[in-house]
């Protein structure tokens, strides 16, 4: 039995130092990912999103209800972005997800309450992530509270109430319940394509380029355009096998409600499977071997799982962040799958998230064509 | 007859000036080539002489930097996907799918080049290299041998004009190597052309026209006499005791250019007869029993490298 050795030790050490230095992508990833990662979980995360986008529908346009509708202006959890007319323009800004929340300020606000008869704000909000919506909700009450106690004053003191001057209703819509798994369980549909599909595709032309039979295949007539989309052809079918296990799933496991058309659900899936097929063919022909295009693959799952709205609010992060949010195709997938699944949106309500994704697709199969060198120069 | 001079649509490949320059590095120097149709043409050179790159360069694997030229007739500048589609390639490393069967392979290279009644195709190609009993076994389970058999058959597939090559018979048994070149006459005299680069001096002798290439410069080529010839290479031979001190003492005269054991001979050659029989005589022991042969064409490509290494150093 030989002994152990510090000298063969130091020796494999050393060796793998080398390698490591070799390997400048591999290096690069090790200081990138977790300064990403600190990036993401320390700047860009935030459980408690402001500057939520709110509509105000005021049929009163007394003191109190200026004063009220001033404060949640100046509140940071609400950025008061439209004024909706009409109950059916406001139905439509929630629907197309351009507002969260509606707040409804009744005809005789300023008399009510100063009679006391504690008025009601109905707070129409968007619920399909619970964790969006919940913070600010509680917070509206407070501040309420707040500033309409300050206007109370004198022989109106009275009125501050115990339960506050003002009665507020909250409608929740989508997901009347707040259950978390409506909105988790069809976000995991495009977080499960991204992982699979942007790892599977990464690998497949490098492992040609590692194995040798990158060689052959271009001695061969075959054209780039071939190659790519032979090679991404096979995936959609297993891309289509995971939503339709994910659909199963959500409607038969956790009874996620489906109220819109299952057909647009599987059309829109093709896009998106196909911007991810496009991503990982494109770090396919960027890496020099499988592990560089596996790392690059998670480099790219990374922001796709935590800036695409799917773990945190999408509203809860700062501009930076909703701006690289809004550059990856699972940001705008989920929308598309909350809003047909939970919204029943249609065709017309997911348009505006359906160009990102074909702008996406565009630009990644560019790039990969651009990229798979038909020569070995 | 040079080749240069032959009718030109009896030229697989004809070009001139091909130059490959990597970074500051020019790998392949201004080659010119011509190999005629139906000709097994042998590629020599050292590891690094440039073979490899000058292959890919005329299969369109890589634009070369200089030069112009027609492989099969096609611009081997402008016209690659033509010239891909008339060519078989054979890669130094094995570069078929290790996880598909034969069958599979031979099926997907058929299909890769639309091999018209690709069933009979296949099994026609299998059948003729005795794969056929082996048709379902993964090709990465193959030994080296098999491998190349393989390798051989799915570059035949599309019944190429030209068949390029390169080192296809490195690490195969004798055996192997044997029955691989009777093919490879046969199939030359049906009418493919041939270039092929090895390191096996057997080899080489087989092949009906050879190019030398070190540092990327074509240092001699023609037929195995012309080249011998060419060389002007004098070769003595010299057995007895002690060799290893006259190979020594050998080295350090005037006019021996390569002193290189042979079993229990030595072999000593120059390119100068006069200088060469001045050192053997300054040398001379009568112990040892001196003979001159003619030089072997290792001898020939040895000093070629040597003369190469000396005037690009």
């Amino acid at each position: 039995m030989p002994r152990f050795t510090f000298h063969r030790l130091w020796a494999i050490v050393l060796k793998e130092f080398i390698q490591m230095k070799r390997d400048r992508v591999t290096f690069a990833m090790m200081v990138g990912i977790p300064l990403m990662q600190l990036m993401l979980f320390g700047f860009a995360i935030n459980s408690d999103p402001k500057h939520l986008p709110a509509a105000v529908r005021a049929a009163d346009q007394g003191p109190f209800a200026r004063t009220l509708v001033a404060a949640l202006r100046n509140s940071d959890y609400f950025t008061l972005t439209r004024e909706a007319p009409t109950e059916a323009e406001a139905d439509r800004l929630l629907k197309l997800g351009d507002v969260q929340f509606v707040i409804n300020i009744p005809e005789d606000f300023s008399r009510q309450l100063l009679r006391g008869e504690r008025p009601t704000v109905l707070i129409e909000a968007d619920a399909t992530d619970p964790a969006a919506t919940g913070p600010a909700l509680s917070a509206v009450r407070a501040i309420a509270s707040t500033v309409l106690s300050r206007d109370l004053t004198g022989p109106n003191a009275r009125l501050r109430g115990a339960d506050g001057p003002v009665d507020f209703q909250v409608h929740a819509h989508y997901n009347p319940e707040n259950i978390t798994q409506y909105n988790v369980v069809p976000g995991l549909m495009g977080v499960v394509l991204t992982m699979t599909m942007v790892v599977i595709t990464a690998l497949a032309i490098t492992r040609e380029r590692e194995r040798g039979t990158m060689e052959n295949l271009l001695a061969t007539p075959v054209r780039p355009f071939e190659v790519m989309v032979g090679k991404i052809l096979p995936y959609i079918v297993v891309g289509y096998i995971q939503v339709s296990l994910i659909l199963l799933a959500a409607r038969f496991i956790f009874g996620v409600p489906m109220v819109g058309n299952l057909a647009l659900v599987y059309a829109v899936a093709l896009l998106f499977i196909a911007c991810n097929l496009a991503m990982g063919i494109t770090f396919s022909s960027l890496a020099q071997n499988q592990l560089q295009a596996v790392q690059m693959a998670f480099f790219f799952f990374l922001p796709s799982i935590l800036l695409s709205g799917f773990m945190f609010p999408f509203r809860g992060m700062p501009e930076w962040a909703q701006w690289v949010g809004s550059c990856l195709p699972n940001t705008h997938f989920l929308r598309i799958v909350r809003g047909i699944l939970l919204k029943g949106n249609g065709l017309a309500e997911i348009a505006p998230e359906l160009w990102p994704l074909a702008l996406f697709l565009i630009i990644a199969m560019t790039i990969g064509v651009k990229r798979y060198r038909q020569t070995l120069d | 007859m040079t080749a240069a001079a032959a009718n030109p649509a009896e030229l697989a490949i004809d070009v001139t000036g091909i130059t490959k320059r990597f970074g500051q590095k020019t790998v392949v120097n201004a080659i010119d080539l011509q190999v005629r149709r139906g000709e097994i043409y042998g590629f020599l050179g050292p590891n690094g002489s440039g073979k490899t790159t000058f292959i890919r360069m005329l299969c369109g694997l890589l634009t070369p930097d200089g030069g112009q030229g027609t492989c099969l007739g096609f611009d081997v500048l402008k016209q690659q996907a033509e010239i891909k589609r008339q060519v078989g390639y054979m890669t130094q490393k094995f570069s078929y799918y290790e996880d598909l069967s034969l069958r599979e392979n031979l099926d997907f290279i058929a299909r890769i080049y639309d091999v018209p009644d690709r069933a009979t195709a296949v099994q026609r190609s299998l059948d003729r290299l005795g794969l056929a009993n082996r048709s379902t076994q993964l090709a990465g389970q193959l030994s080296g041998g098999w491998k190349q058999r393989l390798a051989l058959a799915a570059c035949l597939i599309h019944s190429p004009k030209l068949l390029l090559l390169d080192e296809p018979t490195a690490g195969v048994d004798p055996k192997a190597r044997r029955e691989f070149w009777e093919e490879i006459h046969q199939l030359a005299a049906d009418g493919l052309t041939v270039l092929i680069t090895t390191h096996y001096m057997d080899e080489a002798e087989r092949c009906h026209r050879l190019a030398y290439l070190a540092y990327g410069n074509l240092l001699a080529r023609g037929t195995l006499p012309e080249v011998l010839a060419g060389a002007q290479l004098t070769t003595w031979v010299v057995a007895g005791p002690g060799l290893r001190e006259l190979a020594a003492a050998l080295k350090k005269l005037d006019g021996v250019e390569q002193v290189v054991a042979f079993g229990t001979t030595l072999h000593v050659s120059g390119r100068d007869p006069q200088k060469i029989e001045a050192a053997i005589a300054a040398v001379r022991d009568p112990r040892h029993e001196w003979k001159q042969i003619r030089s072997g064409l290792e001898d020939v490509f040895i000093s070629l490298m040597d003369t190469a290494k000396d005037n690009f150093a």
